[in-house]
């Protein structure tokens, strides 16, 4: 069920702004893949086009053709919500509707997307994404709770139990570490290594240690100059990148001298 | 005469140091006596409603009684009909206000751009000033003299949803704009169409907040008397029919009294006995009034602390 | 409007024939809908999807109005990969469902926008509408005639003493409150301590709920006679004619003013303390380093600051008290407007606002009615336009900052 994403000539506007210039890649399915780069490069702007969010944000604009097994996505025709339910996304910050229960946030997706379910199909499907995101052991017994009174960890695995929750075929993740303590963080890396049998995973880190230790592909952004737009400076196999960068730049900036 | 005092100062003080300090500290007076300044006529006035309103609310049948039969020679009478009557208008009033200004708030927050949205902003500007006898005049003059209706309760009503609609809108502005970009991200991000997050994820959110915006307006219409006067006319006997007849209400009880407080003596047993029972009902209307509307206002306190949004 | 879609062969298992009619017709439905104008409201029924794959010129797509991207995704991919975007809830029906409800919604919220511009302009029309006739059928001069004489057949009416006791007192309301409110504004935002402050901002807030007929009947009753010293002290000032002596007890501009002052006190109050914490730090600490007490810091960064925000929130408060209708109505004395025109605050008179409240049960025929609105509508033009203009003051306020 896991898609494969190839993006071609990407060039990404927020108004008349040039953010992110001719970004060309592909990202196989049922892979883990990473995006590196200093802050304000626009590796989370693409990562954003790859499902529309961008497009949450007025006046931000894509030419080019993100193809997700071979469908442009940007299409004629093409509607973003349902983009978006092809390709799920977790975010920087855990965000639990904060008027729902753990139960409803875990169906949220899919009881807003499809209005009425059976009881017992919704039982099943929020157990099926609690124990996908590894969560399932430790709300079990308070379903009916309150979905922020969990911890952040907790919090963040429940976003991505909302998220698997509605079946997608990409999961994209910008950054879903960075608000959380080093086990917390553990606990999702680990989920990453089993939810890629399933999912295509586009992730967005700061944490190159991170890139290594989950992805099989890294992709290195950097901005082209000061004042110019963010680019791809190359993606490669993970162990290569951190090994054996094919541009002095990626070099540079995964040996510390920058960034 | 500041260099004659800065002649004596120490170093530390430069010249004009003295008059500084007069200032400040006459500029500190003056501030601390405008707080004090503000407070005088709160507790003088409620205390005058209290005191004097507090006889007629204790009293047998204040809340369940009636003025009908009861001239301004009675003691006694109750309220009953004026606190239905204004129930009543205030009810339908929020029944109309509350689905328009939502919508006009999640227009202005989720949707608004381009002209018609500043347009509208302006126009909810003019509306919070708009003089409630010029909403009840628009009304008398549409529904009265244009369309040929008679005077009653639900017009009252309408001229109140004019002057709600821009309490509920401004606070519900308020409420909506602090609901996180986040949340709507997250739910976009779940394949969730545009109306359905408004509906389902930010309008629960910000729901406490909407609902204080709510019972504020409810509180800042039930005390208003002015549209009571145009549209519609002070019955002393229960009517619970919005749609037809004269019907009663807190203020219009108020009025109705107090344009009977120029007869206080009457002849009894041929004696002259001076009496206060219109005031007595002016002031514990009044206070049933004030009751009513610091309840609401408590109350919008109360359920704006359980935010969910803060 | 080029409709161009990628389409790959890519996983193709099989046709769904159940589906290929729904194909069709959702083509069909999509085409009829490219073809409508695309009026504003459609547009942001679309607002998150704003911007779209409108690329420039030159690229290889075509630039696409927004809208155009509210055909399901299916349509587009049915035929190729039927299963991945079909897959799960994600049916025809429900996705055209969700697109009808966007705009239903959409539209709906538009309308409600449009509802209250269109309801300020009604306003507008139907007191002009019945006002004209009234006017026009006026013996005296409607802007200067000191008469008001709509009973006896013919009508003989001006708004001149109305102009003026509403100025007068709505003026006086203005320089009672201002002061007070600046002074309270800056005890809350400059002076007291958080925990302080908190309870006065409430307290004053208070004073906003108390309903006007409560402020009316305790300004007459009890206010009146406790401030007529004060009257008498002013009056004894002789021959200036603001203060000349009228023989009016208690139902005075004088008392009328003071009321209203206390009820558009936390309108003031709030507008300024709004602005006075805004003042921006840097401002206040670089004050502080000059070595400047306390005032003289408020006077130095608060007050400069918060200016234009203190002229509008004092505007805002004089809308207030031009509309103030039965506080004043129960208060102010009716006087004849027969003698020598008067200037004094200590006589009685009447509003725009109280004439026509306290008139109300005599709106009998339409003429007679007609001179009321007239009145009204003056009243609706003054409060318009002082508080757009307070309105602009904040607005552009609100830009700099």
């Amino acid at each position: 069920m896991a898609k494969r994403i190839d993006a071609k000539n990407l060039n990404i506007y927020y108004g008349k702004f040039l953010a992110v210039s001719e970004v060309t890649f592909t990202i196989a399915p049922r892979s883990v893949t990473a995006f590196i780069g200093p802050s304000g490069c626009g590796k989370s702007t693409v990562l954003r086009t790859i499902n529309r969010m961008h497009e949450v944000i007025s006046g931000a604009t894509v030419e080019g053709d993100l193809l997700l097994d071979g469908e442009n996505i940007y299409g004629a025709g093409i509607d973003p919500v349902d983009v978006r339910r092809t390709i799920g996304m977790v975010f920087q910050r855990p965000n639990p509707f904060p008027t729902m229960s753990i139960y409803d946030n875990v169906v949220a997706g899919l009881k807003l997307q499809s209005g009425r379910l059976r009881k017992s199909e919704l039982d099943e499907t929020v157990e099926r994404s609690l124990r996908g995101a590894n969560l399932w052991e430790e709300v079990k017994s308070r379903l009916a709770k309150p979905g922020a009174g969990l911890s952040g960890g907790q919090q963040q695995r429940l976003c991505i139990a909302r998220a698997i929750a509605v079946e997608p075929q990409v999961l994209l993740m910008d950054e879903p570490c960075s608000a959380l303590d080093p086990i917390s963080t553990l606990a999702i890396e680990d989920l990453i290594q089993t939810l890629k049998e399933k999912y295509t995973i586009v992730i967005v880190t700061h944490n190159m240690q991170q890139a290594a230790r989950v992805s099989e592909r890294t992709a290195f952004f950097n901005l082209a100059g000061v004042g110019k737009p963010g680019q791809l400076v190359e993606i490669d196999d993970t162990q290569k990148i951190f090994t054996n960068p094919t541009d002095q730049r990626t070099e540079d900036y995964i040996s510390g001298r920058f960034g | 005469m500041t260099t004659v005092e800065s002649a004596g100062s120490s170093l530390a003080s430069p010249p004009g140091a003295g008059i500084r300090k007069v200032k400040d500290r006459t500029a500190t007076t003056l501030v601390y006596a405008a707080f004090a300044i503000a407070l005088v006529p709160l507790i003088w006035l409620l205390w005058t409603v209290v005191s004097k309103g507090i006889y007629m609310l204790t009293r047998n049948g204040w809340f369940t009684g009636t003025e009908r039969g009861i001239t301004y020679r009675d003691a006694g009478g109750g309220a009953w009909h004026a606190v239905l009557g204004t129930l009543e208008q205030v009810a339908l009033c929020t029944a109309i206000s509350v689905p328009i200004a939502l919508l006009v708030a999640i227009y202005l927050v989720e949707y608004g751009r381009g002209p018609l949205a500043r347009m509208t902003t302006f126009m909810v500007d003019i509306l919070t000033g708009i003089p409630s006898i010029v909403a009840a005049l628009f009304i008398y003059a549409v529904f009265i003299t244009t369309f040929g209706g008679e005077r009653s309760g639900w017009l009252v009503s309408l001229a109140l949803v004019m002057l709600m609609i821009p309490v509920i809108v401004r606070t519900t502005e308020e409420m909506l704009k602090l609901v996180p970009n986040e949340l709507r991200e997250a739910s976009y991000a779940l394949g969730v169409p545009k109306w359905k997050t408004i509906v389902r994820i930010v309008l629960p959110t910000a729901m406490s907040g909407i609902v204080t915006g709510v019972v504020l307006g409810i509180a800042r219409v039930a005390g208003e008397t002015a549209p009571l006067l145009i549209l519609v006319g002070y019955s002393p006997d229960k009517n619970a029919n919005l749609f037809s007849g004269p019907q009663a209400s807190l203020p219009g009880l108020i009025k109705d009294q107090f344009s009977n407080l120029g007869s206080t003596t009457i002849l009894e047993g041929g004696k002259r006995v001076t009496v206060h029972y219109a005031a007595d009902r002016m002031w514990g209307a009044a206070l049933t009034l004030i009751l009513l509307v610091m309840i609401l206002n408590l109350a919008a306190r109360v359920i704006a602390r359980r935010s969910a949004v803060n | 409007m080029t409709e161009r879609t990628s389409r790959h062969s890519g996983t193709s298992d099989g046709d769904q024939p159940r589906t290929a009619e729904a194909i069709a017709l959702a083509r069909a439905k999509a085409e009829a809908r490219a073809n409508e104008a695309l009026s504003d409201v459609e547009r942001q029924a679309d607002a998150p999807d704003e911007g779209g794959v409108n690329s420039p010129a030159g690229s290889t797509f075509s630039r696409r109005p927004v809208v155009g991207s509210s055909e399901p995704l299916g349509v587009s991919t049915l035929d190729d990969t039927p299963e991945v975007f079909g897959a799960g809830s994600t049916s025809l029906d429900g996705n055209g469902r969700a697109r009808i409800g966007d705009r239903v919604f959409a539209s709906l919220t538009a309308g409600a926008g449009l509802f209250v511009v269109l309801l300020i302009a009604l306003v507008a029309l139907f007191l002009l509408v019945k006002a004209i006739p009234a006017i026009a059928h006026d013996k005296s001069n409607f802007l200067t005639s000191r008469h008001w004489d709509t009973t006896s057949g013919a009508l003989d009416f001006g708004v001149l003493p109305l102009l003026w006791t509403t100025v007068l007192i709505s003026v006086l309301a203005l320089v009672l409150a201002v002061p007070v409110a600046i002074g309270i504004a800056l005890f809350i935002s400059q002076y007291a301590h958080k925990r302080v402050a908190r309870p006065v901002a409430y307290v004053v807030d208070l004073l906003a709920a108390i309903p006007s007929i409560i402020y009316g009947i305790w300004g007459i009753t009890v206010l009146a006679p406790k401030i007529q010293p004060v009257a008498d002290a002013l009056t004894h000032l002789g021959a200036f004619p603001l203060f000349a002596d009228k023989n009016v007890k208690g139902g005075t501009v004088f008392t009328g003013g003071v009321i209203l002052a206390v009820m558009i006190l936390p309108i003031v109050t709030a507008v300024c303390r709004d602005v006075y914490e805004r003042t921006p730090q840097a401002n206040i600490e670089a004050a502080w380093a000059l070595g400047a007490t306390r005032w003289e810091m408020i006077r130095l960064a608060v007050l400069p600051y918060g200016k234009p925000g203190m002229i509008s929130g004092a505007m805002l408060g004089l809308g207030r008290a031009l509309g103030e209708t039965i506080a004043i109505s129960l208060i102010l004395s009716k006087v004849s407007n027969t003698g020598p025109f008067s200037f004094s605050i200590f006589d009685g008179g009447e509003t725009f606002a109280s004439k026509i409240a306290n008139n109300a049960s005599e709106f009998n025929s339409p003429q007679q009615t007609g001179a009321y609105i007239a009145a009204g509508l003056v009243l609706f033009v003054l409060t318009f336009a002082v508080n757009a203009a307070a309105r602009a003051i904040v607005n552009r306020r609100k830009e700099f900052s």
